[in-house]
Order: structure tokens, then C-alpha cells, then sequence
């Protein structure tokens, strides 16, 4: 069941939420929506489930247009950011309700039910109502509703973002399997890059209610096809400077680039990784301070006549010997990406 | 735990209970014992005859029937009024919203005074009316608007802070997995409200025992037709007709207590299933 959207568009008064949004998710995928938060990724997500009405543009499911289809024919699986269980139902009648209202016979509702809470782990659980749940159980419970009739495609609004960070890691791997398992088209939506990159066949960057870039998670990672994505994917170190001979200098650091003329202005984006630091007496930055976060030391330098740069190095980096708040230190720059200057 | 220095300055944390606590016998324990006592000196049977007089019983039926009539109508009300408000937007929705409380602030009488511009003999459409032999002042039906006006906001607000706070997401499930309308309505949001609804039915039936100013007025309070409890229990104050005063005012009490009582459980359960 693929989908394909073309020239989505949606504003709330004089807010324009989606702008021209062209997206296509294979049979089969299991694409992330990734973005900051108010970017627009909820209203694309709502709009392909029919829940938002677009103002122009078109969406397809399997090759058939679904624009004018009510919600409740495009048997699509929505899973809320809040689960939104039904409150006053058990889990067995909450995870039973698609069936119920599609008047499914009542033997073969049972039995997809208790298949649904088996996959989900949610056996024990069934006459236990949605505030006698954890987290992640509500999660499973509300993923298992979308599940059980069995719809053509999954779509998931942050279905992490309620959880606390090891459960989320955890829910995150769990889903990738289960969809391994089951074959079925999603998308879900989140602002969480290690997420999108490390569960997605594909993510699609939404911002300003723009798509910004899509593909596989190394193309994106790799290679950003705009200042923006440069800048948002991973942490980026940012400097205005000027080509001479394949070189652009940030005070005294040359930075190699290419495709670029001589005299052009250019804009650098370097991420924290993309970067060596070593003592040098002479060096042309000094480093500020050292941020120990965990299995990493962040180190805060500025170099002269530039201005501040940031670099991530693993815990025990030999990069790091002698590197101490105050000395004066030499970069290598081992990748940059260049943009023409706006 | 408190600091020395700072406590010795304060006031003692008791004293502002014993504060609350004065104020509360002044204006609730200490009727609510008079009331008492006095039932007790004046005795059970006359108390049984006060009750049991025609003009008590019509007066109590009267005062019941209204309150049931309240009860059903502000359901079906409430209900209309928490989907349109809470689930619809339109222009003018945060307007109807306030309008909905106005019935809180008004004076009864005046309103009952109103109504009498509309209803009454040379009212809008008393005259109109009364070609088709209805008489709304001075009548039941009087007593119907008198009740529903003071009762209009008790339902309605219930079912709409309710339904605002829960949010759409529910419903949008329910249509999402292939519910139509009608069945989202039915298996999702009715029960959603259904606490919302049994606090207003409490409040709104306490309301309605209660009413004096507007059905005085509306009603005329005309021995054998249109007396309620309450305005019985003054004509009854008035003549000196102590056990029929004293034994009304111990049956609406009662009846009040038994409703507060309901909202309160009703409220803690509400809120735990949450």
C-alpha cells in the first residue's frame, strides 16, 4: 500500500501549516517524518488519515485517490501522541472496537483480539481499563487497536514522545520488528533524529511546513541538500568565508572546499564530529571548556578572529591528550559542506 | 517544618481553623441544628400532619414533578448544548459559552418579572396564547419556564467543561478505526459524559427544590394549584403553620443532602477515571 501526496497544502487562518508538500512512501516502508515541533509533520499525518481537510493538493493510497473519502473508509491506522484510549473501555474492548463497529462476528473479534494483545505482549492485561496501564503499555494497547482491523497503512503522531528516553529506545526497536513482522506501509512522525535515522527506511525532513529533504537515512545524513539540513542534522558549527584556491580560511584554519570559484562567498556548516583537535603552542584557537556528557566530552574553543566552535569527541579519544580548558589547540577540519552564501 | 523565629510571629496555625470553623456554625451548623431541635420540641406527629395536609402533598408533588422535568430536559440540553460548544466552532461559540452561566447571576425574581412581560395578560404573547385557552402565568406551565430558567446552566457546563478537557482525540479514534457518527457518539463520547451528566442531574434537581423567587412570582403561589415546597413552607411560616413549615423544610433538606452527597461520590469517581 503505498502512498504518494502531491502539493499538500493546509493553513490555519493566516498560518500556513503545510506549504506544497510532495511525498511518497513505498509498499512496505516504514518512513519517519522528522522535523521540529509546529513544523507541520502532525497536519500531513492528519490530512492523509482524513482527520484534517487539506485546502488543495492530493493524497493516494495504493494508486487510488482518497481525497474525497470519509476517515472511516480509508482504513487507515492512527496512533495518537497521547494513545487517546477510550477511557471507560477495557483494553480488550478498546483493542475489539474496530471490529465492533465493522461488525465483525463476534468468535473471530475474540480471537483477533487475543492475537493482537499476544503479538503486543498484553495478554493478562485484557479487562484492565487505560488508567491501570504504564506508558508503554497504554502505547502497545493503542498501537494493537490501530492493528486489529487489519488497516492498509499504520500512521503514528510521536508515538514515543510520552515515554521516558530508555523506554522510548526500547518501544523504538520493538516497533521495527513488529513492522518487519507484519508488512504493513508506516509512517510515523517525530522530533527525535536518532529515531528517525536509526528505525526509518526513509525520513522526510518537514519544516516550516516545508519538505526540506527525503531519502535514506545515510543520503540525509551525508549529504544535505540545503543550509538548512546541514545546520539540523546533528550539531553544526557555522562560519561565513571567503574561496581562495580550494581553501576558505576561519581565522587561521584552512578549510578545504570544492566546487566553489575563487572569491566566492561562502557559508560553512561543520558538524561536531567532522573535526580534530590537538595541542599546539601556537594554535589558532584556544579551548574554553570541557562538557563530560557521558560517553562523550563536548569542547567549547573559539578560534581567533572567527569566533566560537564546538566539537564531540568519544570519552577516551586520543584526539583529546593534553587538550585541558585554556591551551592553546590546532583543527583539522576533516569535512565541511559549502553553501553559496545567501 | 516550621521555623522558631518566623512561627512566633505568625499567628498560630490554628487560629485561622478556628476562623473557618465559627463561620461555618454561624451560617450552616447552627440553622441546620435550629431547624432540628425545633422539628424535635414540635413532634414527630405533628410534623407527619404538616406533611401529609393536601396542600403540602400537592405542594411536594408539584416541587418534584418540576424537578423531574428539569432533570429530563437539561439532559437532552446538556448534551446538545456540550456538543456544539465544546466540539463545533463557529462564530460567536465563546459568546453562547458565557450566555449559558447568565441564569447564575441573575436575580430569579427579576427574571420571573421578565417572563411576565412575555407570558403575562398583557404580555408579547400572553394575549396570543391565551386564544389557544394556555395559560403560562399563574399556572404550571409557569412554573416549568420559572424552573427550567434557573436550572439551564447546571447540565450544560458539566457536559462542557467535561468534554473540553477530554479533547477530540478519543472521537477521531473511533472514526479512524471505522466508526460512523452515530456509533462514536454512542460508544465514545456518551460515555465520556456520563459523569458530567449524573452531576448535573444532582445539581440541577437541588436547583429545582430549591427555587423560590422566580415560580413565586411566575406561579403566584395560588393555594391548591400552584404552590412548591418552598413557597408552601413560606404561606406556611406566615399563617403559623409550624408543622407543615418545619416538616417541608426536613424533607427538602434531606432531599439536599442526599443529592450533595450523590455529587460529591459521583465527582470522586468521575475523577478517577481520568
Amino acid at each position: 500500500m503505498g502512498i504518494v501526496v502531491e502539493h499538500l497544502s493546509k493553513r490555519f487562518g493566516d498560518f500556513v501549516a503545510v506549504d506544497d508538500v510532495s511525498l511518497r512512501v513505498e509498499r512496505g516502508q516504514l518512513a519517519a517524518m522528522l522535523g521540529p515541533s509546529g513544523g507541520g509533520k502532525s497536519t500531513i499525518l492528519r490530512m492523509i488519515a482524513g482527520l484534517e481537510k487539506a485546502d488543495s493538493g492530493t493524497v493516494e493510497l495504493g494508486g487510488a485517490r482518497v481525497d474525497h473519502m470519509h476517515t472511516r473508509d480509508r482504513q487507515v491506522g492512527f496512533v495518537f501522541q497521547h494513545y487517546a484510549l477510550f477511557r471507560h473501555m477495557t483494553v480488550e474492548k478498546n483493542v475489539g472496537f474496530g471490529l465492533s463497529v465493522r461488525k465483525v462476528p463476534e468468535d473471530e473479534k475474540r480471537a483477533r483480539v487475543n492475537e493482537m494483545l499476544k503479538l503486543m505482549n498484553l495478554t493478562g492485561f485484557e479487562k484492565r481499563y487505560p488508567d491501570q496501564l504504564s506508558g508503554g503499555q497504554r502505547q502497545r494497547v493503542a498501537l494493537a487497536r490501530a492493528l486489529a482491523p487489519r488497516p492498509r497503512l499504520l500512521l503514528l503522531d510521536e508515538p514515543f514522545g510520552a515515554v521516558d528516553a530508555k523506554v522510548r529506545e526500547e518501544l523504538g526497536r520493538w516497533l521495527r520488528n513488529l513492522h518487519d513482522e507484519l508488512d504493513v506501509t508506516s509512517i510515523f512522525v517525530t522530533h527525535d533524529q536518532e529515531e528517525a535515522f536509526s528505525l526509518a527506511d526513509k525520513v522526510m525532513v518537514i519544516a516550516k511546513g516545508r519538505l526540506e529533504q527525503s531519502g535514506q537515512p545515510v543520503d540525509i545524513l551525508d549529504q544535505p541538500a540545503t543550509e538548512f539540513m546541514a545546520r539540523f542534522v546533528g550539531d553544526a558549527n557555522v562560519f561565513d568565508s571567503v574561496v581562495q584556491d580550494g581553501v576558505a580560511l576561519v581565522g587561521r584554519v584552512a578549510v578545504p572546499v570544492r566546487d566553489f570559484e575563487n572569491g566566492s562567498a561562502v557559508r560553512l556548516v561543520i558538524r561536531s564530529y567532522d573535526l580534530k583537535f590537538f595541542k599546539q603552542e601556537d594554535g589558532p584557537a584556544i579551548v574554553h571548556r570541557m562538557l563530560y556528557l557521558g560517553d562523550r566530552v563536548k569542547v567549547d574553543a573559539s578560534i581567533e578572529g572567527a569566533g566560537p566552535i564546538f566539537a564531540q569527541f568519544p570519552r577516551r579519544s586520543s584526539l583529546l591528550r593534553g587538550i585541558e580548558p585554556g591551551c592553546r589547540i590546532g583543527i583539522e577540519v576533516t569535512l565541511a559542506r559549502a553553501f553559496a552564501k545567501p | 517544618m516550621p521555623n522558631p523565629a518566623a512561627s512566633s510571629k505568625r499567628p498560630p496555625p490554628w487560629a485561622l481553623r478556628i476562623l473557618v470553623l465559627t463561620y461555618l456554625t454561624i451560617f450552616l451548623f447552627a440553622p441546620l441544628l435550629a431547624l432540628g431541635v425545633e422539628s424535635f420540641r414540635e413532634g414527630a406527629l405533628s410534623l407527619w400532619q404538616g406533611i401529609t395536609e393536601p396542600e403540602s402533598l400537592l405542594a411536594l408533588r408539584n416541587s418534584f414533578l418540576l424537578a423531574a422535568i428539569a432533570v429530563v430536559l437539561n439532559v437532552l440540553f446538556g448534551i446538545a448544548a456540550g456538543l456544539v460548544i465544546a466540539r463545533q466552532r463557529f462564530w460567536g461559540r465563546a459568546l453562547l459559552d458565557g450566555l449559558i452561566e447568565v441564569p447564575l447571576a441573575l436575580s430569579p425574581v427579576m427574571v420571573g418579572l421578565a417572563f411576565i412581560l412575555i407570558f403575562g395578560r398583557t404580555g408579547w404573547l400572553g394575549p396570543w396564547l391565551s386564544q389557544f385557552g394556555v395559560r403560562v402565568i399563574f399556572s404550571f406551565p409557569g412554573l416549568i419556564i420559572a424552573t427550567l430558567f434557573v436550572t439551564v446552566p447546571f447540565t450544560a457546563r458539566e457536559v462542557i467543561h467535561v468534554l473540553s478537557e477530554i479533547g477530540e482525540e478519543e472521537e477521531m479514534a473511533a472514526t479512524t478505526l471505522g466508526a460512523s457518527r452515530w456509533q462514536t457518539f454512542w460508544h465514545v463520547t456518551l460515555p465520556n459524559m456520563r459523569g458530567a451528566l449524573s452531576c448535573g442531574i444532582s445539581l440541577t434537581a437541588a436547583r429545582a427544590l430549591g427555587e423560590f423567587g422566580a415560580v413565586l412570582i411566575m406561579g403566584g403561589a395560588i393555594t391548591g394549584s400552584t404552590h412548591t415546597a418552598t413557597t408552601w413552607i413560606f404561606t406556611a411560616v406566615d399563617e403559623r403553620n409550624n408543622g407543615a413549615a418545619l416538616g417541608l423544610s426536613l424533607v427538602l433538606g434531606l432531599c439536599s443532602v442526599v443529592l450533595l452527597l450523590l455529587v460529591e461520590k459521583l465527582r470522586a469517581r468521575a475523577h478517577e477515571r481520568r
